[in-house]
């Protein structure tokens, strides 16, 4: 360094030489010439280009996230709408249900009624046949007990009981007593 | 003793070159007389320029909102000035205001600095005081241009009479304030850039012409050594060359942002 110093001072005893700090005018017009050009271009090419990239990149990740959160509001709007639906059709279900139950039970009573009455009648119906049958075969049972009561004694007496209507009013003495005797037996 | 080692010829007949100023005055080789004269640093500039126009006009030739590996460099470049310089500083309005400006100055500087390291280019292109001076004269004016339209009024009358100074003050005040702000800055900045690059490459060239002087030209056994030395020396700071590069160029355009943070702030 202290060498190259020297023998730059040492060279300007000898040689005329150029001071560093005043400028050629060629030096001045190759500086102006490169910086305009550069300026120019980062001016108008690459800063432009730039901006432009960086502006995409902004709109992308704001976008994305505007994206993201329209997505998650429809998301969540879509739930609720899907638990309210869920809601509707649970209390329509149990609506449902209860009325079901409701009307099942009204069936049941009134299936049960009309058992109950159905029976009723039927058995209303089987105690009027059988009192008529009964009635019916006292009837034919009396008057031919009667009968052969009244021949049995007529064969017996020899004499037959003319008197239909006398004999028949023995007869149904005859038979009360019967059933007098069965009764207090 | 130094004259006689500078103008040492050994047997062989290697001389020992000690690099000089006119290193960065070669022979014209283009348009010689006029003013578009070149010499090979005036070309290393425009080759330079040729090479950060394509490398940038590449990298952002096809743009994809995920970056692909040299959109990503190319990215990352841009944003060291866009965001740790001119979005720190002046904010995010201002900061796209100038950024164009800022731009062009990191990248041409840092461009035409690393010349001094590449190979065949050897000399930085900026190590002539044509760049420097004329992007710190760019510098000067932004921020001139950035106070005065802010604050049409009031931006050189704050600059030179700092509010809330007791009048009598501004006798001592207002001169150093004018010297700091409208002579120190742009020859600052000038000067810093102009000579880092011509330190810089004194540098390399008095070690590799050493090296080569001690190799060739002294031979022995404390030729070799001293050789192996200022070789080992060389390509240190061949490396702490790639530093200053980048570090200059980040140190011109933070300083303009500073500048133009302080034309924009004053507020009174």
């Amino acid at each position: 360094m202290q060498h190259a110093l020297l023998r730059v001072l040492a060279a300007t005893e000898t040689e005329p030489v150029k001071n560093p700090l005043i400028p050629e005018i060629y030096d001045i017009v190759w500086s102006i010439v490169p910086f305009a050009i550069v300026l120019f271009f980062f001016w108008r090419v690459i800063l432009p280009r730039m901006q432009e990239t960086l502006d995409a990149r902004a709109e992308k990740i704001e976008g994305g996230i505007a994206q993201a959160e329209s997505a998650q509001k429809e998301a969540a709007e879509a739930l609720e709408k899907y638990n309210v639906l869920l809601a509707e059709a649970r209390t329509e279900a149990s609506e449902i249900k209860d009325k079901a139950r409701g009307e099942g039970a009204i069936i049941l009573a009134e299936l049960k009624d009309q058992a109950s009455a159905d029976a009723a009648a039927i058995v209303a119906k089987a105690h009027q046949q059988i009192e008529a049958e009964r009635l019916a075969a006292i009837q034919s049972l009396r008057s031919e007990v009667g009968q052969l009561a009244l021949d049995l004694a007529g064969r017996v007496i020899g004499d037959q009981v003319k008197d239909s209507k006398a004999s028949s009013a023995i007869v149904d003495r005859f038979l009360a007593d019967i059933e007098k005797n069965e009764k207090s037996k | 003793m130094l004259n006689g080692l500078s103008s040492l010829v050994l047997t062989a007949g290697v001389e020992f070159h000690a690099p000089s100023i006119s290193e960065f005055f070669p022979d014209i080789v283009l348009f010689e007389g006029t003013p578009f004269a070149m010499n090979r640093i005036m070309i290393i500039r425009m080759i330079m320029v040729i090479a950060l126009v394509l490398i940038f006009w590449l990298g952002t030739r096809k743009m994809s909102v995920v970056p692909g590996r040299f959109q990503s460099l190319i990215e990352m470049g841009l944003d060291l000035v866009r965001v740790n310089i001119a979005e720190d500083l002046l904010g995010k309005k201002d900061g796209r205001r100038f950024l164009p400006i800022l731009t062009t100055i990191f990248f041409l500087v840092l461009f035409l600095n690393i010349t001094g390291i590449v190979p065949g280019f050897n000399i930085a292109g900026s190590s002539v005081i044509g760049i420097p001076l004329v992007l710190a004269v760019v510098s000067y004016l932004t921020f001139i241009y950035a106070g005065l339209k802010k604050h049409p009024g009031a931006f050189l009358r704050n600059a030179l009479f700092p509010p809330g100074v007791p009048k009598a003050f501004y006798i001592v005040v207002t001169p150093i304030e004018l010297l700091s702000t409208f002579v120190l800055r742009p020859v600052t900045l000038t000067l810093r850039l102009l000579m880092n690059m011509i330190v810089g490459h004194l540098l390399l060239v008095l070690l590799f012409s050493a090296t080569h002087f001690f190799f060739l030209g002294f031979g022995q056994w404390f030729g070799y050594v001293f050789g192996a030395g200022t070789l080992a020396f060389g390509v240190a700071f061949s490396l702490f060359e790639i530093l200053v590069a980048v570090l200059q160029a980040y140190v011109f355009t933070l300083l303009t942002a500073v500048y133009l943070q302080l034309a924009l702030a004053e507020e009174h």
